[in-house]
């Protein structure tokens, strides 16, 4: 029951969790340093708990949650990889965890060296030119990049305010125009996901700032006529925004600068095994072709062959995104998941990965509908067409998973695809978890013709059971109130 | 799909109902079935005017959002308060007690562009969404 | 080769390979046109063993010089602050670190539950009604708030303190460019906003002021004053404020702020260079629906439990996308559980405690620097844990004497500000002891 209370439940005023030492200054009273109107007039009633219980709290509550190292997380789109140990461990090394970001450079030598190696792996892996490490989540990288895009366009005189983007996209490509000031014209995909060569001929103009494009597509299939693409984009005038959300499929096979994009966003929390947090913290860094570097977030990183430095002078850079310089203790674990794995290892995991979800994608498709012939990615796309005869839905098979011990795949996404169920297995799951995770979907596809209440009123047995969503966003009660 | 007879329907799926000169407007019985769950309907002011085709309210669900455009024009003589506390009264009745506003109408002429229930009913089983 | 984070053997691969019905994996990217194809292996160095990986990070990490070696008295937005052992082993549970965004509630309760109390306890502290499940940073966290105000407003200019940190104010034009907003700063006057010159620049047309206080300058600002100009013309004030600061200043809700945003790095997280931070983010519970970011709510089950779900989702990109008013999604959740542990940890009298000793030991070093000859005070505002000092020696040159006695001195504000050459910003934290606060006035003295 201690996991079901609150802290503020749990709270019993004179205790404390942390001993304090007592000030050795000499002190005056309050009022003679600070106005007394200025002053608190309240205390702010935080919880007081003893050591003890505040640790059994919150061990009580991770127990009561599911993570990558709980079981298997296939989450389409999402990359839920294993993050491993040693990149912990060595993201809290003091000359990091305890490394003032206001230091000068001259004392930050070595996390400027990790930083600035850091853009050229990147570089490398993307085929692009220059990288910033300042944006710190994907979103974030998508508006850095549409900022160089419009600074791009603006420097050469071009007032271009549309960005393309299929229907099949992640949501925040329109939503990272819109912050970035540009208009979305969303063009219809092909029923496979891929673009359609005549909407993109119609769609681009004179006012096109960039198509922006995943691929592998978000139905983890490759855009086979990506070249074509970039010629259009090009001819019309636009650049071409790469969302690396799908990097893990082709690392080492292929690059987006080779396939013609001028500016792309990475996600190091999915391709590059850095911890997902529980939704953050995340790093988005994004990489540009030779023609966008002299508007790159400010500062900027160079390095003389014997020093690193900060540089702030770049008059035509879109300024600063972050505070700092980034998410710097998510990019050293990713740093330290590069050098782990070096190129033949980058280049196999991206082989196993996509082994996993065609191997998955053939172990389902007799028993689930599934939409697309050719070999997936990294991911692979099932529905519930079949079950929904029986009144089985996505949502009810996700939730029976949970019953089995699964974190269920990806539902509702890509949106133009019905009942869609977008499993992501990773290249971290053995044979032994995709073929136990496979029987359990055998075995829910028959529940739901046989027995499908069971399936549609899952989960059974977990701590709770379906939220009402819909009282919690009619009335939310955001906070604790005594 | 529930629609009434006698009142005027638009493409976006609202419906009007006009007594003397005064136009009540709430959305369809479908746009609240493809909504799902309504918890939130965000009101406009009283007096302030509307242009048909404008968005003036927004109505959100747990897993959708839905702008509702004006059908008419004119200045919105009242708005539904019971919806700031009961939003899901525009599950429940769409075509009563979930209406939205009401409008003074300036161009009645704007009506003759509606659908008539049973041309509505066609327009969506056309799959016209 | 093998490598221990992919778990197949030759023979696995082959096995799958088989039931998929190709030859070997590289049919599996035959779609992709061989012209793109790369031909060569990519040029990274080669792979490394856990203990070499480890061996090269501990390099790179010991040519940096961090406060653990140093005595640091810097400040400008990251703190040195003291961390108490729970909140690292907390963190430490991969439940938690290794989970992404609370899509299955089911199976989330844990994170849901301790994000919902991480708002609670902002709230608290913000004298808010209610805040959000956290931002990037301390500089996103003031342009999302700039960027909601002009939504909720439907106005486009921003009043911007001139005290305000300076890479926040870099953050917000950064951002405002791309969305026709205009910023507009108030220049200080005594080391804090100039009130008269506010009242001449505001009118109808402005949609927030934007005030961070303690400031840059480490000034207490007259938040109550300031808002009451922002309301007389119908516009929203945006704090910005330090959160340690709250256990001794008043909550700026309570002083009539309308969001409160900020910088939670403080609240138990290490100096990380600069990341990953903590955005936080708290308004009133008019502008709930209208807020950035995820929030999560109370709610029931089928069984009637209490229980614990991302709501209020029709405001964010996945459902909104080309209508939302912010692109974030991913967050910074990890922080914000550690900010909730480091709270519950001190709580109500440990809290204010760590507030309190800040600003006594602030104005004891104040006090002892300010004696000496060459050193005097720059401005006569109040502040609470950092001030700013008036040397007649450059900054950088008493730096560099303060390093080679391992002192991390102040931030030189010339860098800045070119009217303040000369002047440098003093941070002190609870975490110092007198002895290293008399250290820092000898060596001051002995170099300027």
């Amino acid at each position: 029951m201690n996991g079901h209370l609150t802290v503020f439940e749990l709270s019993k005023p004179g205790r404390i969790a942390v001993d304090m030492p007592t000030s050795d200054v000499p002190e005056e009273s309050l009022e003679t340093l600070v106005k007394a109107e200025y002053l608190r007039s309240k205390p702010a009633q935080l919880p007081e708990m003893s050591q003890p219980d505040l640790v059994r709290h919150y061990t009580a509550l991770s127990n009561r949650n599911f993570g990558v190292d709980s079981g298997f997380y296939p989450l389409g789109s999402c990359t839920m990889k294993y993050n491993p140990k040693v990149n912990e461990d060595v993201s809290r090394y003091s000359g990091f965890a305890d490394l003032h970001p206001l230091s000068s450079p001259k004392e930050a030598q070595g996390a400027l060296e990790l930083l600035y190696t850091m853009e050229q792996y990147l570089a490398e892996i993307t085929g692009m030119d220059a990288v910033t490490m300042q944006p710190v989540a994907g979103a974030h990288g998508e508006l850095t990049g549409l900022k160089l895009i419009r600074a791009y366009h603006r420097a050469r005189g071009e007032n271009r305010t549309k960005v393309i983007v299929p229907d099949s996209a992640h949501g925040t490509n329109p939503a990272s125009a819109t912050v970035c000031g540009l208009e979305t014209v969303e063009i219809k995909s092909n029923p496979d996901g891929s673009i359609n060569l005549e909407a993109l001929k119609l769609a681009v103009g004179p006012d096109t700032a960039a198509l922006m494009l995943t691929n592998p597509s978000t139905l983890g299939l490759f855009e086979t006529h990506i070249q074509e693409i970039a010629q259009i984009v090009h001819d019309a005038g636009g650049l071409l925004y790469y969302d690396g959300a799908n990097m893990n499929a082709i690392m080492g096979v292929v690059r987006p600068g080779d396939m013609g994009f001028d500016v792309v966003h990475l996600n190091l929390h999915k391709t590059f095994s850095t911890p997902h947090g529980g939704g953050g913290p995340g790093s988005g860094p994004v990489g540009v072709k030779q023609n966008l570097i002299p508007f790159l977030p400010t500062p900027v990183i160079t390095y003389d062959g014997n020093q690193y430095y900060l540089d702030q002078d770049r008059p035509q850079s879109i300024g600063r995104m972050h505070s700092f310089y980034g998410n710097f203790g998510v990019i050293v674990r990713a740093y330290a998941y590069i050098r782990s794995m070096g190129a033949d290892g980058l280049r196999q995991v991206s082989e196993d990965a996509v082994l996993n979800a065609n191997y998955c994608l053939s172990q389902l498709k007799e028993h689930y509908h599934a939409p697309f012939e050719r070999n997936s990615k990294h991911e692979c796309i099932i529905t519930a067409q079949k079950q929904k005869a029986f009144g089985v839905r996505a949502l009810d098979i996700a939730k029976r998973l949970l019953d089995y011990g699964y974190h269920p795949p990806t539902i509702y996404f890509p949106m133009i695809v019905d009942e869609a169920i977008m499993i992501e297995p990773t290249e971290t799951e053995s044979k032994e978890t995709l073929d136990g995770f496979i029987e359990v979907m055998r075995k829910i596809a028959h529940e739901a013709e046989t027995d499908e209440a069971k399936v549609q009123q899952a989960p059974h047995s977990t701590v709770v059971g379906r939220m009402d969503e819909a009282q919690a966003a009619r009335k939310p009660v955001v906070r604790w109130k005594d | 799909m529930n629609t009434v007879e006698g009142l005027k329907y638009t493409k976006n799926h609202e419906w009007v109902r006009v007594e003397n000169n005064i136009a009540t407007i709430g959305v369809t019985d479908f746009a609240q079935s493809q909504l799902g769950d309504v918890v939130f309907v965000e009101l406009p002011e009283e007096g302030q005017s509307i242009h048909a085709g404008d968005s003036f309210s927004v109505i959100e669900s747990v897993k959708a959002v839905s702008d509702v455009y004006a059908p008419v024009s004119g200045s919105i003589a009242k708005v539904n308060q019971e919806l700031a506390d009961q939003p899901d009264l525009v599950n429940q009745q769409p075509y009563d007690a979930g209406w939205i506003v009401t409008v003074e109408l300036t161009d009645s002429h704007e009506l003759d562009e509606l659908m008539e229930a049973k041309e509505y009913e066609r327009f969506v089983s056309e799959g016209g969404h | 080769m093998a490598w221990s984070y992919l778990p197949h053997t030759r023979e696995d691969r082959e096995l799958m390979c088989k039931a998929i019905g190709i030859r070997s994996t590289e049919e599996l990217f035959s779609d992709i046109p061989v012209s793109l194809r790369l031909a060569s292996p990519l040029k990274l160095p080669p792979s490394l063993s856990e203990p070499e990986v480890a061996r090269h990070l501990s390099e790179l990490a010991s040519a940096n010089k961090s406060v653990r070696e140093l005595v640091c008295f810097r400040g400008g937005g990251a703190y040195d602050h003291y961390i108490p052992s729970v909140a690292s082993h907390i963190l430490s549970r991969s439940e938690f670190y290794s989970a992404y965004t609370q899509y299955q509630p089911e199976i989330s309760q844990g994170y849901l539950q301790a994000l919902w109390e991480y708002q609670s306890m902002i709230s608290e502290l913000t004298g808010m009604e209610v805040a959000n499940a956290s931002m990037y940073d301390g500089g996103t966290a003031l342009a999302e708030a700039a960027m909601m105000a002009c939504a909720a407003g439907k106005k486009d200019k921003i009043l911007v303190g001139g005290t305000l940190h300076p890479h926040y104010r870099e953050v917000l034009v950064t951002y405002a460019r791309d969305q026709a907003m205009s910023i507009i700063d108030v220049p200080p006057l005594d080391g804090i906003i100039d009130l008269d010159r506010l009242g001449w620049l505001i009118d109808e047309t402005t949609a927030a002021i934007i005030v961070q206080s303690p400031n840059f300058l480490g000034n207490i600002e007259n938040l109550k004053e300031i808002g009451r100009i922002a309301h007389a013309k119908g516009a929203f004030l945006i704090a910005s404020v330090d959160p340690i600061s709250l256990g001794v200043l008043e909550a700026p809700g309570v002083l009539g702020a309308d969001i409160v945003v900020g910088e939670g790095q403080s609240l138990g997280l290490g100096l990380n260079f600069g990341g990953p931070y903590l955005g936080f983010f708290a308004t009133t519970e008019k502008f709930m629906r209208k807020m950035p970011g995820r929030i999560v709510g109370q709610t029931t089950d089928n069984r009637g439990n209490r229980g614990f779900v991302l709501t209020l989702q029709a405001r964010e990109q996945h459902i909104r996308r080309n209508k939302a008013t912010s692109n974030i999604c991913s967050n910074e959740a990890l922080c914000a559980l550690a900010a909730a542990i480091y709270m519950s940890a001190l709580g109500k009298t440990g809290f204010r405690e760590v507030s309190r000793q800040c600003l006594q030991k602030a104005h004891y070093t104040y006090s002892s620097l300010t004696a000496l000859t060459g050193c005097e005070a720059a401005f006569t505002s109040g502040f609470f844990k950092e001030f700013s000092i008036k040397l007649q020696k450059s900054v950088t040159k008493v730096n560099e004497g303060l390093l080679e006695k391992g002192i991390l001195g102040g931030i030189d504000l010339g860098g800045y500000y070119p009217e303040l050459e000369h002047h440098m910003l003093i941070c002190v934290t609870e975490k110092r002891t007198k002895e290293e606060i008399d250290q820092l006035a000898r060596e001051m003295e002995a170099l300027i």
